[in-house]
């Protein structure tokens, strides 16, 4: 083996090892994306879809599941936040709307953003939703009030152990980052 | 730690060694840079130590006593860091820049000025970390310094963070690049600069052990890598990688966290089941038991790392399949660990032992290292998991495999190849002092913690209930004794250095075979200029 | 020299192993040194486990123990000055490969039993949200049986005082922020039974109801740990996580437990403490609850100063003695002790604001505190600290 040999050799490994290390920091942004479309799958974190659903499917008669909202107004927010029900019994495949109550009592205008999160987690995917406020971000001025309309139904593909699902809602001060950014804001 | 070879000049070899300062700041040499490493790495061991002891004074009793809790999480954050990163990485590195050119019989690393570099990041890098700290204790309003545990969870540590978390992110990219360098380095010396006939199956399994961490190194430290830019875009650059209010998941980070941090715990220990497979062998005057069982042991703990990390995030609430999937792949890491313990017994079994110094902290090792496997094996049933995690039990887990493993393995290490540093033999008495202490008082420190863990004390807590307080105490004292012990290897390694002792032959073990014992001790500055040939 | 270092060896290595198995067979029973059983039937299912596996590790830890001890005594060179020459067995690699697999699969079974029960969550009778703050819990009560807007919410603080807990030996010097240093010299206060563990309004739960927790959090990441339930689930801002518990009829009772994720400075200081009543006595409580939280705020007003400071230092020291100190001094907060804002009279209605509004770092306590009780803590900060202003703020002023 020649001196020059062992140099290109060397290079060699060298190379494929720093590309290795370039794919591997790559990888961990990749798993954000996969991280996403894992959750979409299995309900992980029990998020629920993002965009408006398709709204046409048969309804089951013969299921009955209660579907509970829970409001989280976060970090001290000064929102009021509340369902106008705490819960609705529905079929699956039923479409139900329920209004959320919103009193921002802060003086100055907030620009809010709801996360919704639904346990057990693998009820996540099946609950659709056609219309939410959860997919735009939410102004209110000082004072201000609103009812906001959530409109969904139940894949009646839902698990048959399922018979309670939660559906919470956390709403986020994002104030500061939608006048800093308007665009870029991932809405969900 | 010591390689304290360093501070004499080798005059018996051909080669011009360099002098002064600049011998060790543009070394490229892979022994002057292997005592650099050894020595920073005990620098940091003693200073993470010391704030061990910071914490262990708040917890001796109850109440709130010598820190603020602030002070407190800064100091449990900075110790994992500065003990993870700053001793036990860059001593294994240490040792490996040492031991694997004279082991496969290379007369340096590969890329010896790469070399040089990825040591002189890490002083800089640690500065930087450390830094935070001296602010916060000395400076004028005591900024924060990391407060959100060395496993630093958003959004603690982006919307939460104090003003040093950017420091703290600088210091982990160079830490990482640092490592990264290291590992290639490792790779490329192994792959491609082995003695004629040293083919891989050949080669000894602390190279083999090295080899498969580098891979490691190479595949997880970018990850890491990630994780901290995506902080740091998320505080600065108005992304939303962790912060659900931008549609992002706290719960993401922690997946991509542990996706580097369980690697990370092999990387860490692989290094040590190679250092003990050389002493084992050596004191048992018995050639290892089962070689080709112990590499693909070691291979298939290493692959099975990348799909076992959500066990230790069981409490976020993963669905039940995950979870089952995440628990019967942990428990399945036990059969290839077993696996090597059981060969290390058998190569035990019928030889012909003595009990030298390194050969009892290699079995201290293997004792203690079983005792936080097996603890590792309870944590790793998930509904009993739910008690365990995040309480004490969990600290006891992995102090017995970083410190009475990792940290024992590496001392093995030095009492074993210092001979060959340094050219003196380690001070006996010392080191038995040295070793009976630390034996004595790192189970003090670290059993007791199991039953506060069990009773059901918190991690991470600065002040706690009355019910756990007794074995807090004792495993107060125990830090305090554990730390002083350190102190005697200070002395041992000083006189080393000094060349105070007996002096040494090539071959100072009788039992012992490899490449290393053929060349003088110390080591001549240039070694294996010609390449040795192995039959 | 040889053999009698190695007899200490010995010695040491066989005390060690004897004492760690008495501590596994004699205290078993003694929760500070086991693990607790807890109440529920989960919790039993999760203790039977643990004692399982902690055998199965025992016995293995024994026979590995048992054999590297035996070599190291029957091995030894001034026994054996000839090491025997084997260095491969494919049976005893096979062997000790597939053994330890079957006995994994022996502990997989009843783990994956007890898992799949603690799932299921279905038919709880009583759900409750629960929230992780910086640094306490909120509790709001759902749905119980047939009502499905219970309506009840409450935040629940430590109630350690903390003249129990500061009780520095260092007046500042080397360690930051000077741990409340004006009391290096004071009397080290008695400290209470339950020290770190009680709160002020425990979390109320009926005995023989299955009763599903639903766990989220408000700014970062906590954890909801009772280990008397074997609950333990991350408390995450934005998502809710699910737990439950069915504490059995006999087993009333308080029961206590601790935040279990790092959440910043005062993570030690969010205890948890759960009272389990008679379902009869239960349903009294909520009904007690739902009609206090009908009749609308207290606004009845203090008749003296020392009433509302006597109120107020009781509300000072759950609810703000974390960030602004014992003594007003400051901390994550801002000190009071001589602040403008609270010597100055004419700043009254802004100190009122900040308490109910928030401001920067300042969360607003419109949720926590009555409006009687914010008067209280106004009053009181404004005339404690050597603050002496004299303002006496009424329950009115403040829910105007």
């Amino acid at each position: 083996m020649s001196e020059q040999g062992l140099e290109q050799r060397n290079q060699r490994t060298v190379r494929k090892l720093v590309l290795g290390a370039v794919a591997m920091f790559g990888f961990a942004f990749a798993m954000v994306p996969i991280y996403d479309v894992l959750c979409d799958i299995t309900g992980l974190n029990g998020k629920t879809n993002s965009t408006a659903a398709d709204g046409a499917v048969e309804v089951d008669e013969d299921r009955l599941v209660t579907v509970q909202f829970v409001t989280v107004a976060s970090e001290g927010m000064p929102w009021d936040f509340k369902p106008q029900v705490r819960s609705v019994k529905v079929h699956p495949g039923e479409i139900t709307q329920v209004n959320f109550m919103v009193k921002n009592s802060a003086d100055s205008t907030i620009v809010g953003q709801a996360i919704p999160s639904v346990t057990p987690g693998l009820a996540a995917p099946h609950l659709l939703k056609t219309q939410c406020f959860c997919f735009n971000h939410q102004t209110l001025a000082a004072g201000g009030e609103a009812e906001m309309p959530m409109i969904f139904y139940l894949d009646p593909a839902l698990p048959k152990h399922i018979n309670t699902i939660t559906l919470s809602y956390t709403m986020f001060d994002v104030t500061g980052r939608v006048m800093e950014n308007e665009d870029k804001l991932v809405a969900r | 730690m010591t390689a304290v070879a360093a501070h004499t000049d080798h005059h018996d070899d051909h080669h011009h060694a360099p002098h002064g300062l600049k011998r060790w700041l543009f070394s490229t040499n892979h022994k002057d840079i292997g005592t650099l490493y050894l020595w920073f790495s005990f620098a940091m061991f003693m200073i993470g130590g010391l704030m061990a002891l910071v914490i262990r004074a708040e917890l001796m009793y109850p109440g709130l006593q010598v820190v603020d809790p602030e002070f407190f999480n800064q100091m449990t954050t900075v110790h994992g860091l500065v003990m993870v990163f700053g001793a036990v990485m860059p001593a294994t590195v240490g040792l490996a820049n040492w031991m694997i050119p004279l082991m496969i019989g290379a007369p340096d690393m590969a890329l010896p000025r790469m070399n040089n570099w990825s040591f002189w990041i890490l002083p800089f890098a640690f500065t930087i970390l450390i830094s935070a700290v001296l602010m916060s204790a000395f400076g004028e309003g005591n900024p924060s310094a990391p407060n959100f545990g060395w496993t630093f969870y958003a959004p603690l540590s982006t919307k939460y963070g104090p003003a040093s978390t950017d420091l703290f992110i600088l210091s982990v990219h160079m830490m990482g690049i640092s490592s990264i360098m290291g590992a290639i380095n490792v790779i490329v010396t192994v792959l491609n600069m082995r003695a004629p006939g040293m083919t891989m199956m050949k080669m000894p399994l602390f190279v083999w052990t090295w080899l498969i961490t580098a891979f490691l190194l190479v595949a997880v430290m970018p990850v890491l890598a990630g994780a901290v830019t995506m902080m740091l875009t998320d505080r600065h650059f108005g992304t939303s990688f962790f912060s659900a209010a931008g549609g992002g998941d706290p719960v993401l980070f922690q997946h991509i966290f542990w996706f580097f941090g369980h690697p990370e715990v092999y990387i860490m220990i692989l290094p040590s089941f190679g250092i003990v497979s050389a002493i084992i062998p050596t004191f048992a005057r018995k050639q290892l038991f089962g070689y080709a069982s112990m590499v693909y042991a070691t291979a298939s703990i290493a692959l099975l790392s990348f799909v076992v990390w959500a066990h230790h995030m069981f409490t976020v609430g993963m669905p039940l399949a995950g979870t089952l999937f995440f628990m019967y792949m942990t428990m399945l890491i036990s059969v290839p660990t077993g696996v090597k313990v059981f060969n290390w017994v058998a190569t035990m079994w019928r030889g012909s032992i003595t009990f030298e110094l390194p050969m009892k902290w290699a079995l201290a090792f293997v004792v203690l290292f079983t005792c936080g496997g097996l603890s590792g094996l309870m944590l790793a049933m998930t509904p009993v998991d739910f008690q365990y995690h995040d309480t004490y039990f969990v600290v006891a887990h992995f102090h017995y495999v970083l410190v009475s493993g990792a940290i024992f393995s590496v001392f093995a290490a030095a009492y074993y190849w210092l001979p060959k540093w340094s050219g003196v033999m380690p001070n006996t008495f010392l080191g038995e002092l040295h070793f009976w202490n630390s034996l004595l008082s790192v189970n003090l420190l670290f059993f007791p913690m199991h039953f506060v863990g069990l009773a059901g004390m918190p991690r991470r807590y600065a002040d706690y209930a009355l019910q756990f307080a007794d074995y807090n105490y004792w495993v107060s004292i125990g830090a305090v004794r554990c730390g002083a012990s350190q102190i005697l290897f200070v002395i041992v390694c000083v006189l080393c250095a000094m060349k105070k002792g007996q002096k040494a032959p090539a071959a100072p073990w009788e039992g012992a075979e490899g490449l290393e014992w053929t060349v003088p001790s110390p080591a001549p500055f240039h070694t294996f200029d010609t390449p040795p040939v192995v039959k | 020299m040889q053999s009698t270092l190695f007899r200490r060896v010995t010695a040491a290595l066989t005390l060690l192993l004897v004492s760690g198995v008495s501590v596994a067979s004699d205290w078993a029973e003694r929760s500070n040194v086991n693990l607790r059983p807890g109440v529920t039937n989960i919790s039993q299912d999760v203790f039977d486990l643990h004692m399982i596996i902690l055998w199965i590790v025992s016995l293995i830890g024994l026979l590995v123990f048992g054999l590297i001890m035996y070599s190291a005594v029957a091995h030894r060179r001034s026994k054996r000055p000839q090491a025997a020459d084997f260095h491969e067995n494919v049976f005893l690699e096979v062997f000790w490969t597939v053994v330890p697999f079957i006995i994994l699969i022996g502990m997989a079974v009843p783990a994956t039993r007890v898992l799949i029960d603690m799932d299921d969550s279905s038919e709880a009778e009583l759900t409750v949200k629960v929230t992780g703050y910086r640094w306490n819990w909120s509790y709001e009560y759902l749905a119980y049986k047939d009502d499905n807007d219970v309506g009840i919410f409450y935040f629940s603080n430590l109630k350690t005082p903390a003249e129990q807990y500061n009780t520095p030996v260092l007046k500042g010097g080397l360690f930051p922020y000077g741990t409340a240093a004006d009391r290096v010299d004071a009397e080290p206060t008695e400290k209470d039974a339950n020290y770190m563990l009680a709160v002020d309004k425990p979390l109320v739960i009926p005995a023989g109801v299955k009763v599903r927790f639903l766990v989220t959090a408000d700014d970062v990441i906590h954890s909801f740990y009772v280990p008397d339930f074997a609950i333990k689930k991350d408390a995450i801002p934005g998502f809710v996580n699910e737990a439950w518990a069915l504490v059995p009829e006999d087993a009333t009772g308080t029961y206590y437990g601790q935040c279990a994720e790092l959440c910043g400075k005062n993570h030690a200081f969010m205890p948890i403490e759960v009272t389990v009543l008679a379902e009869n006595e239960f349903d009294s409580w909520l009904a007690e609850e739902k009609e206090k939280a009908a009749s609308g705020p207290d606004l009845t007003p203090f008749s003296s100063l020392e009433s509302a400071m006597e109120l107020g230092q009781q509300k000072y020291a759950a609810s703000c003695v974390l960030c602004h100190g014992a003594e007003g001094q400051g901390g994550i907060g801002l000190p009071f002790a001589g602040s403008a804002l609270m010597t100055d009279s004419s700043r009254v209605q802004e100190n009122i604001d900040v308490l109910l509004k928030g401001r920067n770092a300042m969360p607003s306590f419109a949720a926590q505190l009555t409006p009687r009780e914010i008067a209280a803590v106004i009053t009181y900060q404004r005339n404690a600290f050597g603050n002496n202003t004299g303002d006496l703020v009424q329950p009115a002023d403040v829910a105007k």
